[in-house]
């Protein structure tokens, strides 16, 4: 496999070569020169200071919180957008897809005035006793808006290249809508969904603007590592390098992972691997 | 074949060279034209707090000097200074704390001495219906109340601190924002029970906010210092700007936003 692979036509043109380099360059030339600003002596101690290591511990939590909720609901309407086929299907997915192109301010501005104290939900939930302002929930709302439209699109993506020809042999087998979601669909789309809530956890943590604007900023609760290297930047700008330098590690570290698996979001992989997970699953 | 290709990549490379070249020095020649030409600019970077005061005082400065061009940049101090030490066309800096105007001009980039021309103090902001009651800065700290105030790191939160040295109070915030702005959006939206920001920021906020002064606030006067920078293209036009900003019409335009006299 490896070998035809290898004799495969790859004839990218010289020229696109080193338009890809320049564009790549342009990519790491800042990160570069940041990582070059790093005052190292101090790079230790600015990183592990109790105003950043609780601004980390908050990031990873409240991201994977967010990836969690990102899943359970993402799973659901990527599915409904790729297999079902009804009337405002479209609508819905550019509703869906929004936060991908909004301003991450505007996300923040319209959760305020859906869930805050004054908001459409926020008077009855308040009533109820749940008070959301100022909140770590506030954050994870606010990275939960801006992360779906990652999650959906990639396990869209791949429920649409993994096709349903599997699913209608299952179902003509006899096995329920439920049964063929769960023994069929899902273990094809496995890796599409893994590098969905990849990037989710990744978009998550990098989450600055809605949660500026919805949920504020206290250490512990609601100031994430982005919030703690703004305001860093405010008066130290050794902290502020170090701190964007840790929050660019730990995000190579989460987005190596996903793609450093056999099966990239790429869709040729993704079937392939789902067949042969699929002959395992419903053969016997 | 091969020479077809290399002719693109060279077209290519041409283009890319040239898009970026028409993206780099074409504001610098024009900068360089309005300073050589008739048409005078100067460039002012202000404190976010001074929009009002100098956006209006940057009219009559235009009336009273013919063809010549006011350009302001308004954003918060430390983000000005930092964009000045890298290099910023500046002609002239706006301060709102003595502690940027000293990164500016500790990085010998002043020329002469800054001059102080106004102050500014904190007060209390609530929602219009007053939900929380608040009627002094002790109320601040009484339990339930959703407080805001600007975080230790920048000028409003440094203030907030003193004050509560002074008072003895000890607040608990329920979000320490890193812009006196985003302190008063939080209690314009009703998120919060009460701001701690400036007197100026209420009286741009007009009727979305309500007033609650506090005597202790005297305890904490913020200064404005102003100067001209030495990277500046138009030095007499900046001493002009200058001028006019500690001048009477400058100080009046000042009052009616809410400053304090330095």
């Amino acid at each position: 496999m490896n070998r035809r692979k290898d004799s495969a036509y790859s004839g990218i043109p010289r020229w696109v070569v080193a338009i890809a380099a320049a564009g790549a360059l342009f990519v790491l030339l800042p990160l570069a020169a940041m990582v070059a600003r790093v005052n190292w002596p101090q790079f230790i101690p600015l990183v592990t200071s109790e105003a950043s290591l609780t601004a980390l511990g908050l990031s990873l939590r409240t991201a994977a919180a967010s990836t969690v909720l990102c899943v359970l609901f993402g799973v659901p309407l990527a599915l409904v957008l790729a297999r079902g086929d009804f009337r405002g299907q479209r609508l819905l997915r550019s509703f869906v897809l929004l936060p991908l192109v909004l301003p991450p301010v505007v996300g923040g501005i319209a959760l305020l005035y859906a869930f805050g104290r004054q908001g459409l939900l926020g008077r009855s939930l308040e009533i109820a006793g749940i008070q959301i302002a100022f909140s770590t929930t506030a954050v994870v709302l606010a990275q939960t808006f801006v992360a779906l439209p990652f999650l959906v699109v990639s396990l869209e993506g791949a429920l649409r290249s993994a096709g349903s020809r599997y699913e209608a042999v299952a179902a003509t087998l006899g096995a329920r809508p439920t049964t063929v979601l769960r023994r069929v669909t899902l273990p094809l789309v496995l890796p599409g969904l893994a590098s969905g809530a990849v990037l989710s956890f990744a978009r998550s943590l990098g989450e600055f603007g809605a949660t500026l604007t919805f949920a504020g900023s206290l250490p512990g609760v609601t100031r994430t590592l982005p919030l703690e290297i703004y305001l860093q930047r405010e008066t130290d700008a050794d902290a502020a390098v170090a701190l964007s330098l840790l929050l660019v590690v730990v995000a190579v570290v989460v987005v190596g992972l996903s793609y450093r698996g056999p099966a990239p979001a790429g869709s040729g992989s993704a079937r392939s691997a789902g067949s042969a997970g699929n002959h395992g699953s419903v053969a016997p | 074949m091969r020479a077809v290709r290399r002719a693109a990549a060279l077209l290519a490379a041409g283009t890319l060279t040239a898009a970026l070249a028409a993206c780099g020095p074409a504001s610098g020649d024009g900068g360089a034209a309005s300073g050589d030409s008739g048409a005078k600019t100067v460039t002012v970077f202000a404190a976010a707090s001074l929009k009002a005061p100098f956006t209006a005082l940057a009219k009559q400065f235009e009336a009273t000097h013919p063809g010549t061009t006011v350009t302001l940049s308004f954003a918060g101090s430390s983000d000005l200074a930092t964009q000045i030490s890298q290099g910023a066309p500046a002609d002239v800096f706006a301060s709102a704390d003595a502690k940027n105007m000293a990164k500016v001009s500790d990085a010998s980039l002043v020329e002469g001495s800054p001059r102080d021309f106004a102050s500014n103090v904190l007060t209390i902001a609530v929602p219009p219906g007053n939900p929380a009651a608040i009627t002094s800065f002790a109320d601040l700290a009484r339990p339930g109340v959703k407080t805001v105030v600007c975080a230790a790191q920048v000028p409003c939160g440094a203030a907030a601190k003193t004050v509560e040295k002074e008072t003895g109070t000890t607040l608990k915030p329920v979000s320490e924002e890193s812009s006196v702005t985003d302190v008063l959006g939080k209690v314009i939206s009703g998120e919060a029970d009460a701001g701690l920001v400036y007197v100026t920021d209420v009286k741009t906020a007009g009727s979305k906010v309500k007033e609650i002064p506090f005597a202790e606030s005297a305890k904490a006067v913020n200064t404005y210092p102003v100067a001209a920078l030495r990277t500046g293209r138009n030095k007499d036009l900046a001493a002009a700007f200058i001028a006019a900003v500690t001048g009477p019409e400058g100080r009046q335009l000042l009052l009616d936003a809410g400053f304090g006299t330095p």
